[in-house]
Parts: C-alpha cells; sequence; structure tokens
C-alpha cells in the first residue's frame, strides 16, 4: 500500500475503521520497541507523506508533512542558520534499530533531548498538527503561529500520543536561532549527589545553561559531569567561565569549546550511546532533578546516566527487573525503552485509575474500536 | 451576545442549592443575594453583563470538591472565575450559573530552588507568584498586561502570554503540574514537579481549556533565575513595512530578544498625550529589550543596531540607564490606558505571520476608514501577536455593534493570512461566534468530544469557546 497523500491516508483508515483491522502505524520505524507490543494486522507508513510546505526563517516556522525524514528538517533549518529547538534525541543506536527518523515519529513520540531542560519538549515547541483519526477523518488543530489558544490545544495532546489518538499527516513548529558557538564545562569523579548539586547550582545561575548532564561512567570509566552553554561567542565565553567560578566549590574543571567535541560529547550522552552495547533493560524515569540520586541509590545494580540536570535518569537494569516496585515513593514517572519483549511487566503504565480513565475516554473518542497502535501506551 | 435559556428547573431551585452549599462553605463564602451576586456580573469584557444564581468562593480544593459534587448532581451549570480580568468574557455567568471564584485561594504552598519551581494555590495573581520568589533573584517567566490582577488559575484556563514569552514561552511552556478537580467532584493530580509524565499530554490540553474540564485549584510551576541585566532599545521608522523587515532582519540574524514590541503612529501619538515618554514623530515604533550582562547586552545591541541601520531608522535611542529604560517602555505599558482615557476601546489579539505584518496593518487602516472608527495598534511583534485597539463611543446607540463588526472583520483578515483569533486572551463568549472561520465543524467536534469526556453533562463554562449552534446537542445531554 503507497499511501502519499493525507487523503490517501484517510480512505486507507476508514477501510481499517469499518472491517475493524488494526493498524500499526510506521514512521521511519526508528522507535518501532517503544512502548508495550502493539496488536496489528496491517502496517500504515507514513513516509509516503513527504516534503517541507513552508519553511520561514524571519517568522521562525516550519510546516512539513508527518513522514519527512528528520535530517531533511534539520539540514534546510541548518542552511538558514536555524534549528529544532527540543534536540530530539536518535534511537537508533541504544534500540539497535535502523532506518531514517521521520518528524512524525519524533512528534508521535514526544521525543526530546538535552536541551528540554532550557527549550522544552518536543511539544512545546509543535505548534500545529493534522491528523486522521481512528474513523478516518481528518483532523486540523493550531496552527503556524507561535501564539494560539483558539480552542483546545490537542496539538500537546497529539505530541507523545504514540499514534493511539490519530495518524499525524502534517506537524509545525516553532524554531530558534542556532547558537554561533557552544562550550561545555566538565567536571570529573563527581558523586551522584555532588554532581547533581553541581547542575542545580548551574541551572540556578542566570547564566543560562542548555545542558546538564552526569555519567557514572564516562568514556574512561570515570565519572564525568557536564554543563552546556550556547549563544554568540562572547557570551559563552563570558558565561562558561562565570560558571566555572560559581562551581570551583565543586573540585577542579576544564572548558572544551572545540565543536566537534563537544557535539560528540554531548550526542554521546543524550543519545545514552554508552548502554547501547551493553546488554540488560533501559528505562527512562522522570523525577525532580533532586531526586535523581535517591533513584539510582534504590537500584545499585543499575548504571545510571543524568540528563536534564537530574531530573532525566536513564538506567541499565539486570533484564527483566521491574524497577517500577523498587521507586515507589519517589514522585515521577519511569517507563522502558528497552528490554525483552516477553517481559511480563508492560514498559508503561498508566500513572493512577484516574488518569487512566480519562485516557480510555479520551481513546474511545479519538480511536473508538482501537484499530490504531492498539495496546501501545497500556 | 446569545446565551442559552437559563434552565428554570435549576432557578427554581435556588434556595435548596444555597442551603445545600451553605452546608459544605462557611457562610460568607456563599453569595447568593440578588445586590451581591452582581458584584459577579462580568469580567474584564464589561460590555457584557449577566448576574449569576449564586456565587461562592471555596477555600481549599476539599471545599471546591465538595461544591462540584453538589451541582453536578444537582444539574447546576458552573462558571470558574479567577480574577475577573478576562478580557474574552471567560468568566461571563449564566442566570442560573454558580460562579465559582478561586480568590481566597492564594497560598503559597512550595518553592524548591534547588529543582526550581513553586506551587501555589490557583487564586495567587500572576505577579505575586514572582513576588513569592524574587527575594532570592527568581522570577515566574509569563507577564500578561494584567499581571498584577489575575490570577493563575485564569492563566492557566486561557494559557495566558505576555510581552516577553518570545524568550520564555506562554504559560503552557512554564506549568509542570496541577490539581484539579473534575465536575463530578474527583480530585486529579496531572504531571508535577518532574518534567515528563506518563501516558498522553493531559496538562496540555487542559491548559487553555478556558475552565470547561475542570477547576484548576493548584498549579506547579517551573521558576527561572532572574538574568542579570535586561536593556531596551527604542527605535523610530518611516512605515510599517519598513518596521516589520526589521523584526523579522533582527530574528533571522540569529538574535532573540527578549520581547520586540510594535507600536503604530495612533498608538504613539495617544501615549505622547498621556504618559509623555518622548517617543519620536514616526509612523512606527519598536522597543527590543535584550537580556544578560553588560557585556553580553552591549554586544547583542551592537548587532541590533547594525541591523536597524540598513532600514534607516528615523531614530534609534539606545538606554544608558536605568531611567531610560523605564522611560522607554513606560509609554509601550501605558498604551491600554493612554487609550482608555481618550475613548472606549476593544482590544483584539489574533496572531498572523509576522511576514504578513505590513499587509494586516495596511488593510486594518482601509478597514478603519470604512467603519468610521479609530484603531490603534500595539503589539508583540516578535511572535506575531496582535492588539489593535478599536475605538468607539459606548454611550452612542449602534457603536458598539459596528466597532464588533469591525473587529470580527479584522480577526477574520488574521485567520485569512494564515494566523489565528487569539493568541494570548482567549475565545470566551467574545470569538465563541468566530470559531468556525477558523475551524471546520470537524475540527470543533474533535474539540468538543475531549469535552464530553471531562465534563460529560456540560455544566463547566458551556456557553463558551464553540458556537452556540455547534454544541447544541452535547449540552442538551
Amino acid at each position: 500500500m503507497n499511501l502519499k497523500t493525507e487523503t490517501d491516508i484517510a480512505s486507507y483508515v476508514s477501510d481499517a475503521y469499518a472491517s475493524g483491522c488494526k493498524l500499526r502505524i510506521v514512521g521511519g520505524g526508528t522507535r518501532q520497541s517503544l512502548g508495550n507490543p502493539c496488536e496489528s494486522e496491517a502496517v500504515l507508513s507514513t513516509t509516503g507523506l513527504n516534503g517541507i510546505s513552508l519553511y520561514e526563517p524571519g517568522a521562525l516556522t516550519i510546516v512539513a508533512a508527518s513522514g519527512t525524514p528528520l535530517a531533511d528538517i534539520e539540514a534546510a533549518l541548518a542552511a538558514e542558520g536555524q534549528r529544532l529547538p527540543f534536540e530530539p534525541m536518535d534511537h537508533r543506536g541504544l534500540l539497535g534499530s535502523s532506518g531514517t527518523p521521520t518528524i512524525g515519529g519524533v512528534v508521535a513520540c514526544n521525543i526530546s533531548g538535552s536541551a528540554r531542560i532550557q527549550a522544552g519538549a518536543c511539544r512545546d515547541s509543535l505548534i500545529g498538527v493534522r491528523f486522521v483519526d481512528g474513523t478516518g477523518t481528518v483532523i486540523k488543530n493550531g496552527g503556524r503561529v507561535m501564539k494560539n489558544v483558539t480552542g483546545y490545544d490537542l496539538v500537546k495532546l497529539m505530541a507523545g500520543s504514540m499514534g493511539t489518538l490519530g495518524v499525524l499527516t502534517e506537524v509545525a513548529f516553532k524554531v530558534l536561532p542556532a547558537p554561533e558557538t557552544k562550550a561545555v564545562l566538565l567536571m570529573e569523579g563527581l558523586t551522584d549527589a555532588t554532581a547533581i548539586q553541581a547542575l542545580s547550582k548551574a541551572l540556578s545561575s542566570p547564566y543560562e545553561v542548555s545542558g546538564a548532564a552526569h555519567v557514572q561512567k564516562g568514556l574512561d570509566g570515570d565519572p564525568v559531569t557536564m554543563i552546556r552553554v550556547e549563544g554568540f561567542e562572547k557570551s559563552v565565553s563570558y558565561r562558561i567561565e562565570k560558571l566555572r567560578k560559581l562551581l570551583t566549590s565543586f573540585g577542579e574543571s576544564s572548558i572544551e569549546i572545540d565543536p566537534v567535541h563537544t557535539k560528540a560529547g554531548w550526542k554521546w550522552v543524550h543519545d545514552v550511546e554508552g548502554f547501547a552495547n551493553q546488554t540488560g533493560d533501559v528505562w527512562k524515569i522522570s523525577v525532580k532533578p533532586a531526586d535523581g540520586p535517591k533513584v539510582a541509590q534504590k537500584l545499585p545494580e543499575a548504571e545510571c546516566l543524568f540528563d536534564w540536570g537530574g531530573g532525566l535518569v536513564w538506567a541499565l537494569t539486570p533484564e527483566s527487573t521491574d524497577i517500577r516496585k523498587t521507586l515507589q515513593g519517589i514522585s515521577g514517572f519511569a517507563e522502558r525503552v528497552r528490554g525483552n519483549t516477553q517481559n511480563t511487566s508492560p514498559a508503561r503504565v498508566a500513572q493512577n485509575a484516574a488518569i487512566a480513565k480519562i485516557e480510555h475516554g479520551l481513546r474511545t473518542k479519538f480511536n473508538p474500536k482501537g484499530i490504531l497502535n492498539a495496546g501501545i501506551m497500556g | 451576545m446569545e446565551m442559552p435559556q437559563p434552565d428554570t428547573l435549576v432557578l427554581s431551585r435556588k434556595a435548596h442549592i444555597v442551603q445545600r452549599l451553605q452546608k459544605v462553605l462557611p457562610e460568607s463564602a456563599v453569595i447568593f443575594e440578588e445586590q451581591e451576586v452582581r458584584a459577579y456580573e462580568c469580567d474584564a469584557l464589561t460590555a457584557y453583563r449577566c448576574p449569576p444564581m449564586i456565587a461562592v468562593l471555596p477555600g481549599s480544593t476539599t471545599e471546591v470538591s465538595a461544591v462540584l459534587k453538589i451541582c453536578n448532581e444537582e444539574g447546576v451549570p458552573v462558571v470558574p472565575r479567577g480574577s475577573g480580568t478576562s478580557l474574552a468574557g471567560g468568566a461571563l455567568p449564566t442566570s442560573d450559573c454558580v460562579i465559582l471564584g478561586v480568590a481566597r485561594m492564594n497560598a503559597v504552598l512550595e518553592t524548591n530552588y534547588e529543582d526550581r519551581y513553586i506551587r501555589v494555590q490557583s487564586g495567587r495573581t500572576n505577579l505575586s507568584v514572582t513576588g513569592a520568589v524574587e527575594q532570592n533573584d527568581f522570577f515566574y517567566a509569563p507577564d500578561p498586561s494584567s499581571q498584577l490582577a489575575c490570577a493563575i488559575a485564569g492563566n492557566v484556563a486561557m494559557n495566558s502570554g505576555g510581552a516577553h514569552c518570545l524568550k520564555y514561552g506562554v504559560t503552557t511552556n512554564n506549568l509542570l503540574g496541577v490539581t484539579m478537580v473534575m465536575m463530578d467532584g474527583e480530585v486529579v493530580e496531572i504531571g508535577g514537579a518532574y518534567l515528563d509524565s506518563a501516558g498522553l499530554d493531559l496538562l496540555g490540553v487542559i491548559c487553555g481549556s478556558e475552565g470547561q474540564l475542570g477547576v484548576v485549584t493548584e498549579a506547579t510551576l517551573r521558576i527561572l533565575r532572574k538574568p542579570e541585566g535586561a536593556r531596551p532599545v527604542l527605535m523610530g521608522f518611516d512605515s510599517n513595512e519598513v518596521a516589520g523587515a526589521c523584526v523579522s532582519d533582527i530574528i533571522k540574524a540569529g538574535v532573540l530578544p527578549v520581547a520586540i514590541e510594535f507600536m503604530d503612529k495612533p498608538c504613539v501619538e495617544a501615549v505622547e498625550d498621556f504618559a509623555k515618554a518622548g517617543y519620536p514623530e514616526a509612523e512606527a515604533v519598536l522597543i527590543v529589550e535584550v537580556e544578560g550582562s553588560e557585556t553580553e547586552i552591549n554586544d547583542q545591541l551592537a548587532k541590533i543596531k547594525k541591523i536597524a541601520i540598513t532600514h534607516k531608522p528615523v531614530e534609534l535611542r539606545e538606554s544608558k540607564s536605568e531611567e531610560e529604560s523605564a522611560a522607554i517602555w513606560a509609554g509601550r505599558k501605558a498604551a491600554f490606558g493612554a487609550m482608555g482615557r481618550i475613548s472606549d476601546y476593544m482590544c483584539l489579539d489574533g496572531t498572523i505571520p509576522v511576514s504578513e505584518l505590513p499587509l494586516v496593518l495596511r488593510r486594518i487602516g482601509e478597514m478603519s476608514k470604512k467603519y468610521g472608527l479609530k484603531v490603534a495598534n500595539v503589539f508583540h511583534a516578535g511572535d506575531g501577536n496582535m492588539h489593535p485597539l478599536i475605538l468607539f463611543d459606548a454611550n452612542k446607540p449602534g457603536d458598539l455593534e459596528l466597532c464588533e463588526e469591525f473587529g470580527a472583520e479584522v480577526l477574520k483578515l488574521c485567520v485569512e493570512v494564515g494566523g489565528c483569533l487569539t493568541g494570548e486572551h482567549g475565545v470566551g463568549v467574545e470569538k465563541r461566534d468566530l470559531m468556525l472561520t477558523q475551524y471546520n465543524q470537524t475540527d470543533l467536534d474533535a474539540q468538543m468530544d475531549v469535552k464530553d469526556v471531562f465534563d460529560p453533562k456540560w455544566l463547566l463554562n458551556a456557553a463558551k469557546v464553540f458556537p452556540l449552534s455547534s454544541s447544541d446537542d452535547r449540552r442538551a445531554i
């Protein structure tokens, strides 16, 4: 089935709705193992919907079809000195997947990266969507302007809904200027607790930190704490020096300004490359930054990587252990991002019964026969 | 303004409903005398008024829950109210409703600088959220013009913006979690002091839902460290087109000012009369503000001035002191007051793609002649959020209607060029009947489906946001 337009998708879904055929929505296929196993009888690919339909650098807006490769969008933006604010991570290394990530997949899974701490998540930059709901009806929400409170914000609702409310066909973003330069402050050998305190101090400063991470095992096996600032050259050199002074009590630090190194080093962190070739399950845990070290403490067998100033913990754990019970008492949420599909515990569970009820109600409205990515969110 | 027929059955049971509410609230928190409920007859959209049947002022989430449970059982419509500063009539009552005001709930529940958040009751005013953390040099970023008075409850309901959201985002980008009471009284916690949650982004759809999905009683908000400094530069241009092109060039050059404010000539003249801010005689005035240390500010302003000069400004005035900065902002901040002094006005807030600015301003000028009503434009140019102020005389028969017709034509134009009806004020009743110019019935049905899930009986603020003809069937259930 070669679906090239929104109309094609709508008619395909409409037929599936009539026959009750369960569909698996696929973009580039690089994040297919996220979420719970999906019941499906047929595959709906969005890659036929390809292309940037509008890009106005002066208005900081870009609109593209959902199947457009992320790389095409990033290249178009880079040519004008701009970028997606939320720095979407690449899951291919971590999940051992192949393919070409699409912008629709990024939105469906609300994929962000280290910049989320400052610039927000994918959902914060997303300003408009078009999608086909589970009956084959085309729906639009939001638009192409960055300030828009006209009616309900279904744009946010669609971000991260993993295809369970509809098939995205078009997405619009607010974009930002790409920085002239970057610098990273590096500290070595800190314990988790001390490192997170240092990150917190940096993030509570006026120096506009755009990335704040700590890894228990850096490339040479020792802990590394990393703080990133970005912007115009004069500003970056000023702020990174200020941060260095601010954090002297935490010990020695060095500053990396080589663009190749800062880029590769940060990619290693935010794509969680360190876990890529190690066996074990991988969990993504979202907590208050100060609770990050507590999470690691409760998981003595795990190797942890902290991003978002400590608020995002990536944990590499022994296979088939459900860490959610261990983490009870710490508020936040945990989902298994990589693990044995035969595992009895689901990758994702609803936060609580009240929320589960609302979510079920919404899915019943938008996807009444449950034919889209059935079961993926629990 | 067409509103649904009041439910006579509800009205006939007023005494009984009052009695039930009095059992769960302190005596002073249930207001039902005709003279007293009049205080709640309108919000900042004063052209429309309607006293509610009853007003209640609960003091806690538990009391809100008890009130909603009773109203749900009795089938009484509820209109939530923050501080009543909505310019869109978001808190306009119906005569059979209970106004649920959160003004008494204004406590700070928790401040956490290490994790950079504050948790407040939703009746707390926007400015006093910053007030609670500024001794530690932190602030809450969204800054609607009404921030002295407006409540976080209303900010969440309308997804409020402000002058500084080009850099910091609007309410939804700074909201981490809410405690919300559903219409049946159930209390739900959504989000929290952490960034990502499991499941669907319910927080995202609650923010901006205009009090139609639940009553938000507590909010967890992101707080930020204040920048080291900020400084504006004022520029005058001899046409709106040139000023618009300058805005676009600044953004394209990679500079992201914290605010870019635009005022056209009629606005500048009114402001000069009123605030004597010393603005230049120009067709268009821009105020561009940047933040950072002294060095960073100088560096950014140098870049901005270099761009501005290529557009031959008639004036380019960089602030050299706190006093000069205040003077530059004084005029902009006095704009609404200045207009209010010379006339009644209606303030629109449609958003347009920045590239369409010159065209839209020209067309508004033409409409102004056609309708014979003056209009002044003041707006957030960086994000295209316009604020045309249409002047009219409320005492002149027919003038309000003429003004509304003019306003509707402007908003339709905003949509036509790729923008939207409202950038930060919300739909309320004011833009309700224009919704079908931006969305088709199917798009609106999808939104109303969401309301069905949260509030199946359509009791919460039901006469807002959606044209009554579109929501008729759902409201009848």
